[in-house]
């Protein structure tokens, strides 16, 4: 049934294709020549390996969701310009959380200071949870939520702002980031060393499982290790290696494979160098889909379809001639569209400098929608596919993230987990990245690699720049209203809960969530439950590898 | 200037991220744009305080202080790393590097970093800097 004769396999596609319901468009180009859905051969979209796509009919039947990520100032802040989206016709939430917030700790941190509201929103305690989402039927909208070390506290408020409004937790859709292993290798938005964080995700995992049959308990990100400096082999290999970790902890953890495996969903990086990038998708699909079936045993389909989110490179905008990453961006998009992405957030073309304006916002929109509307790769599935250099560009990928998952098993003693472990001590992930980094640095200092703008093309800049600024009352807003929250709540109660969560988090059997969600609604805050937690865990402190 | 530079003892540079960014591509290529220069690098790494930074520039007898700053907080971070050194009574250079918005740059050199290095500078702008900022202050104390 997997490797089926090419013409009942070239007919199994056709048949998907035609029980599918089209996009209401002409398939045909801006002449009026129409074109076939699909070019090629197998395998086809839809089909194992699923290395030209998911589905039979690709973005003829429904293109990548437009998901824009936002969040800045106060929760109160943020929940208008959610409440705008909404009637804008969004059904998705994407929430970015401010520093402090992303490495649980509370706004009056002595670290906090210049942060609060800055690159996302504060959340202290669950009364910042309810402002956010206050007036918005959790029932009726998925929320996406990028957030890694206290993970588990926000996905409890979550939770706890569904139930005081009436919305079971049955109920919720969404996802949370919670990839916490390239924290280590990459975004170092991490608290607790790697095994007791491991045992957090795991937890979420089972609960998920068991009580949020619409929630996506993890995003395995390779977006932040390519920001880190790698380059597209390692991101595609360390991405995937996290993912088949995840797999292994779980898995060990009680849980069956097809149970968790098909709301595992991934997010890459989309830079400049267009077959390199577009080799890089179609080959993780194909590795997902390889390893889940061969290695790990999954047997529903579904666990060994790679579902994917892109974001253009951050990394690659320039602060000089700004204007030009416009030009980036829409190659960069056109490389997530032809390799087949489920969803696209574009980035604006002033975020080399600061939080993007309004207008910049619109233009990145308004970019992907020119690749989704007018270019017309949309009318054909995986366009590229057959291509020569595109399929061997999709094997060398494949081989070179090959080569890497040997390297982990080999440290890991046969285990892609206790690989990452390792190499998350030894300095391997850091090593390789900062390398990585540095080859390419050298290599434009050098003039070998030319960046429009920056050591070629260099006259033109206006010099003019129309940066979006947070002020400092936004801090005075948020620092009040924790302690305001403080003085309400019943002191008793918290610190009875957060003494049971660390007798809890000492024992390995016992789930945390349900605890954790007690200790929410005390309004216990989100540092005061980082701190409890560290006090079993411990705090991880990054070795200085360079 | 680079004749002299280059008989001038062995200039030693500590590079830290305060707080919590954690944004390390940049300071880590320069780490190594610093090495290849001929300077010895003290690299502290990320979530570091001013105590640490100050004790550090303490116990390796530094010459400069770079700091690496990517979250908008170089208006109220920098300074006070320059006060903390100042406390200390330590005559060192603090030169940022990063994302500092033009407007910023004028302010933030006010509060007395020494120099600010922008997305782009060259290897040799960056390893130039450093030894311009340390040349300035030994050439205003005899004792150095």
């Amino acid at each position: 049934m997997s490797d089926p004769a090419p013409d009942q396999a070239r007919a199994a596609w056709q048949e998907a294709y035609d029980a599918t319901k089209l996009r209401d468009v002409p398939f045909e180009t801006m002449s009026g020549v129409p074109v076939e859905p699909l070019y090629g051969d197998g395998p086809y979209p839809g089909q194992y390996p699923y290395t030209r796509g998911l589905h039979a009919a690709g973005y003829r039947s429904r293109l990548w969701t437009m998901r824009m990520f936002a969040g800045f100032g106060t929760a109160e802040d943020t929940n208008a310009r959610f409440k705008e989206l909404l009637r804008a016709g969004g059904g998705g939430l994407s929430t970015a959380f401010d520093m402090p917030t992303l490495m649980g700790r509370d706004s009056d941190h002595d670290w906090a200071l210049g942060e609060v509201g800055h690159c996302g929103v504060a959340v202290d305690t669950l009364a910042d949870m309810e402002d956010l989402f206050a007036d918005i039927d959790l029932s009726s909208v998925s929320t996406s939520m990028t957030i890694n070390g206290p993970a588990a506290m926000i996905m409890a408020m979550y939770i706890a702002v569904g139930e005081k409004t009436g919305v079971e937790r049955s109920q919720l859709a969404g996802t949370i980031q919670n990839d916490i292993l390239k924290e280590y290798q990459a975004q170092k938005e991490y608290i607790f060393p790697p095994r007791p964080s491991m045992r957090i995700v795991t937890d979420m995992m089972k609960f998920t499982s068991t009580e949020m049959p619409k929630w996506h308990p993890i995003s395995i990100s390779g977006y932040h290790i390519r920001e880190a400096g790698s380059n597209a082999a390692q991101e595609l290999a360390f991405t995937l290696a996290n993912g088949f970790a995840y797999v292994e902890a779980a898995v060990a953890a009680g849980l069956d494979i097809d149970d968790f495996a098909p709301r595992l969903s991934f997010f890459f990086n989309s830079h400049s160098d267009f077959f390199e990038e577009i080799g890089k998708f179609r080959a993780a699909r194909r590795i997902w889909a390889r390893w889940m079936k061969e290695r790990y045993g999954a047997k529903d389909p579904r666990s060994m379809m790679m579902k994917f989110h892109t974001q253009t490179a951050g990394v690659s905008l320039t602060a000089q001639q700004a204007e030009i990453n416009i030009g980036r961006v829409a190659i960069q998009a056109l490389a997530g569209a032809l390799g087949g992405t489920q969803s696209l957030h574009t980035d604006a073309y002033d975020e080399a400098m600061a939080l993007p304006t309004e207008d910049a916002a619109r233009i990145a929109l308004r970019t992907q929608q020119i690749v989704a509307h007018e270019t017309g790769v949309t009318n054909v599935v995986d366009p590229l596919g057959g291509a020569p250099f595109v399929e061997w560009m999709t094997d060398e990928m494949e081989r070179r993230a090959e080569d890497i998952f040997a390297h982990l098993l080999d440290i890991g003693n046969d285990s892609i987990l206790e690989g990452a472990y390792a190499g998350i001590d030894d300095g391997y992930f850091v090593g390789e990245i900062a390398d990585a980094a540095y080859r390419f640095e050298r290599e434009v200092n050098e003039g070998k690699r030319i960046i429009v703008g920056v050591n070629e093309f260099t006259e033109g800049d206006s010099g003019e720049r129309n940066l979006l600024r947070i002020g400092a009352e936004v801090e005075e807003y948020q620092l009040k209203r924790l302690n305001d929250v403080k003085q309400r709540r019943d002191n008793d109660a918290v610190t009875r809960v957060l003494t049971q969560l660390k007798t809890e988090a000492a024992d390995p059997e016992i789930n945390l969530m349900p605890t954790m969600i007690e200790a929410v609604k005390t309004f216990a805050t989100e540092g005061e439950i980082v701190a409890s937690l560290e006090e079993v865990f411990g705090t991880y402190v990054e070795k200085v590898f360079l | 200037m680079s004749d002299a530079s280059t008989s001038d003892p062995q200039i030693r540079v500590v590079l830290a991220k305060l707080g919590f960014d954690g944004h390390d591509r940049g300071i880590k290529i320069v780490a190594r744009i610093l090495r290849d220069a001929g300077m010895e690098v003290i690299f502290l790494g990320l979530r570091q305080s001013y105590k640490n930074v100050v004790n550090a520039v303490e116990q390796e007898d530094a010459d400069a202080v770079g700091l690496s700053m990517h979250n908008a907080s170089h208006m109220t971070l920098a300074p006070k790393m320059v006060d903390a050194l100042a406390e200390a009574g330590l005559e060192v250079p603090v030169i940022v590097g990063g994302i500092v918005p033009d407007e910023d740059i004028d302010p933030l050199m006010k509060t007395g970093v020494a120099a600010i290095l922008g997305p782009g500078a060259s290897a040799e702008e960056v390893a130039q800097t450093v030894r311009d900022a340390v040349a300035a202050v030994r050439g205003s104390s005899p004792q150095a």
